[in-house]
């Protein structure tokens, strides 16, 4: 079991999924219709590190966090 | 370390505090970046959630770029609402020449507007609007919604 945390301004309650790999992550999300305004422009950290790949591997306990565009300061 | 406070900064207490630090470092130059919240667009003032963790290791790794030139930097932000003409966000470098820090302050200050995870939004009638429209997607972002 994973968990999917939502970051910023997507209003959306932190889910808990099976998954071996962020596609299976993306399935999810990508069928979620509150997902559809964000899925685009999401950055993706896995355990507070930023990922390029899909391929990335999760294993039990894995935090996944969408991370909105950005503006500080 | 980055400084993370509750509302507005307190820009004379950070920017003295930070010069007292590195008074005697030896430094010759020290150029700080103070970010005001401006009255523009009917707006009582911004409000920030910011992500710690990201944020933070953002930061160590400005922090080991920036060593070998034997600057530092030094940053504070706020969480929550800041209202108008307050401060909200302020960095620094130090550097023994002033060449370094002019690029350092301008390099690191626009990968901060580009990279931080802190997300802004307007305080108009008392709502909280994200502010989309000046957001910037994290370098990378998307991958989520490509075709597998």
């Amino acid at each position: 079991m994973i968990t999917v945390e939502f970051l910023g301004p997507i209003q959306k309650p932190v889910l808990n999924m099976e998954a071996s790999t962020l596609h299976d992550v993306a399935r999810v999300l990508k069928e979620d219709a509150q997902m559809g305004e964000w899925i685009d422009s999401c950055a993706v950290a896995v355990n507070d590190t930023l990922v390029s790949s899909l391929d990335t591997v999760l294993k039990n306990g894995d935090k996944v966090s969408l991370l909105p565009p950005v503006c500080g300061g | 370390m980055v400084e993370l406070y509750d509302g507005a900064l307190n820009v004379p207490e950070v920017l003295t505090r930070w010069y007292a630090q590195e008074s005697t470092s030896n430094y010759g130059a020290y150029i700080p970046f103070v970010g005001t919240v401006r009255d523009e667009g009917g707006i009582e003032g911004l409000s920030f959630d910011v992500y710690e963790p990201i944020l933070q290791s953002w930061f160590d790794a400005w922090v080991s770029k920036v060593a070998p030139l034997g600057a530092t930097l030094k940053m504070a932000h706020s969480r929550g609402d800041v209202l108008l003409h307050e401060s909200s966000y302020i960095a620094a470098v130090f550097s023994p020449k002033r060449r370094v820090a002019l690029e350092t302050i301008e390099a690191f200050v626009e990968d901060f507007k580009a990279s931080a995870p802190i997300w802004k939004y307007d305080l108009i009638n008392g709502d909280r609007i994200y502010a989309r429209e000046r957001s910037t997607a994290i370098a990378g972002a998307g991958i989520l919604g490509a075709k597998s």
